[in-house]
């Protein structure tokens, strides 16, 4: 588990802080006063019901959604200071979409180098350098010539996370990462994710995956209605929960089929 | 005596077919073919047409276009950003200007240049400027709704991707989406070079020297010069289809490519 690859730099990773962060669409509060600390280097997992505001929530960390009240600290930026240069503080935080958002029109190397050229303004060398790096990491070097559509759901997420990584982030968004994928290609992203987490990569992520949570979680979340109702080390929230909800969320979850196992 | 429905529908191509053929039956009987041939198919008498239908015609309507399709795409473009802006008072000019533009005949634009700046400013714009804004100005309104539609078919998750790497507005704008709606619109983009192509002969309003002419206009004073009737006006004609049918083929090409990478 210990042996994390020597052959990348150690991540600078940056924490989060949100404060009473409320969200509304219209009328509909999606986000009812959040709070919720995510120290440099930890992995957070967002769960709960959908439509319980888990999206919502990661989207606003990077101003995706703009939120209503509240505040949101990522590394030393204040995210919700009117006067923040958004630009250069979502190039410290990466975002790995549910439904990958490639670049159609540019090829795998170009996804992960068009940013750092443009907005970072290294050299096409380096930028090469560091994307075949990057594509190296998600076990993807060797595809790196070939277009988004010639690959599988997976191999797309991959990428994405490479083009994510490619900026040098200090924090990593996931908003639903295996969600859409076919069964077989869930595992290899999962793989890819777990080892940024022992990277020391700071995570938040929103996820249905119970088992990756468990397993690299050091904090699990429990989101339902637009509030946390349930928080705590993984071991806790998801093998031993205390709030009704949050049980009656987890028995579906784990037992879909409603035949009842014995408890884990 | 009842007929299946693979039966009538069999009947009922058969009488479509029937009534097609009485039709060109009719018109061709009806024809008076001699006037006809010294008048419209007389091509014995058109032989000084060459070469200068190519060297002034032919040329002079794709320089009239070029300029045209230049001006269009860039105005399109900036106004089909204008109509996507955020900013209420660009949203409102660009759908002004849209709907006048597309709303008044091109002929009267091209008078309104052609006489209308000379009178009002007392300055006498070159043919190529005149052509160049009027058509330009029409065409930008018909390929701003195009483009206009290109970029929002461009999945919101584009944008969302390319800001999330720190690129400015603009910058996505660029890299991103507008590559990509161009991509969407070629074909469509491909019809409006066609419309272009046929809306440069309205050129003929204003005063044009020989070395002007475009292929209509070159087909008018063929009329007049040659007494060959109305045929000079049937080879412009057909020059219009050398330069549309090759454009509409790769029009089609573009659809069909599209359609295969979209699966």
């Amino acid at each position: 588990m210990n042996n994390s690859t020597g052959s990348t730099a150690t991540v600078r990773a940056a924490g989060v802080n949100i404060k009473d962060l409320r969200k509304s669409y219209g009328s509909n509060e999606v986000l009812k006063g959040i709070s919720l600390t995510v120290e440099p280097g930890q992995v957070v997992c967002l769960i709960g019901p959908s439509g319980s505001g888990k999206s919502t929530l990661l989207r606003c960390v990077n101003l995706l959604e703009q939120p209503n009240a509240g505040t949101i600290n990522v590394g030393s930026f204040e995210a919700t200071d009117p006067d923040v240069d958004l630009n250069k503080m979502r190039q410290s935080v990466g975002m790995v979409f549910q439904h990958f958002n490639l670049f159609p029109h540019l090829s795998v190397l170009d996804n992960c180098t068009i940013s750092q050229t443009k907005v970072l303004k290294r050299s096409k060398s380096e930028a090469s350098e560091v994307a075949r790096h990057n594509l190296e990491r998600v076990g993807l070097g060797h595809l790196a010539d070939r277009f988004p559509d010639q690959l599988s759901g997976g191999q797309q997420q991959r990428v994405a996370i490479a083009r994510a990584l490619s900026m040098d982030p200090q924090l990593m968004l996931f908003d639903e990462p295996t969600s859409a994928l076919d069964p077989e290609t869930v595992g290899d992203v999962l793989a890819v994710m777990r080892k940024l987490a022992q990277e020391g990569m700071t995570m938040l992520v929103v996820t249905h995956e119970m088992g990756f949570a468990r397993e690299v979680a050091d904090r699990v979340v429990f989101m339902d209605a637009g509030v946390v109702v349930e928080e705590g080390p993984a071991e806790n929230v998801i093998s031993a929960p205390t709030q009704p909800r949050t049980k009656e969320f987890l028995r579906r979850v784990l037992d879909p089929t409603h035949i009842g196992v014995e408890e884990a | 005596m009842a007929m299946t429905a693979r039966q009538r529908a069999k009947v009922s191509l058969y009488v479509q077919a029937g009534i097609f053929v009485v039709a060109v039956a009719a018109v061709i009987i009806a024809v008076d073919w001699k006037t006809i041939g010294t008048s419209v198919f007389n091509f014995a008498k058109i032989g000084p047409m060459f070469p200068d239908i190519f060297l002034v015609g032919l040329k002079n309507t794709l320089i009239y276009t070029a300029l045209g399709f230049i001006v269009g795409l860039s105005g399109g473009l900036l106004l089909a950003l204008m109509k996507l802006s955020s900013f209420p008072l660009y949203r409102w000019l660009a759908t002004g200007y849209i709907e006048f533009f597309r709303g008044v005949p091109a002929l009267l634009v091209f008078i309104a240049f052609g006489y209308g700046v000379p009178l009002a400013f007392g300055i006498q714009w070159d043919v190529n400027i005149i052509v160049m804004v009027s058509l330009g100005m029409v065409a930008a309104a018909y390929i701003a709704e195009t483009l206009r539609a290109g970029l929002q078919a461009v999945p919101k998750g584009q944008m969302e991707a390319a800001r999330s790497l720190g690129m400015p507005h603009w910058r996505a704008m660029v890299s991103i989406v507008i590559p990509q709606a161009f991509k969407i619109v070629l074909p469509p983009l491909t019809n409006e070079i066609i419309l272009l192509t046929k809306d440069s002969s309205l050129i003929y309003v204003l005063g044009l020297t020989a070395s002007q002419y475009e292929l209509t206009k070159f087909g008018r004073d063929g009329i007049s010069s040659l007494g060959a009737g109305l045929t000079p006006l049937l080879v412009a004609g057909a020059f219009y289809l050398v330069i549309t049918i090759p454009l509409s083929l790769l029009a089609r090409k573009f659809e069909s490519r599209s359609a295969r990478t979209k699966r």
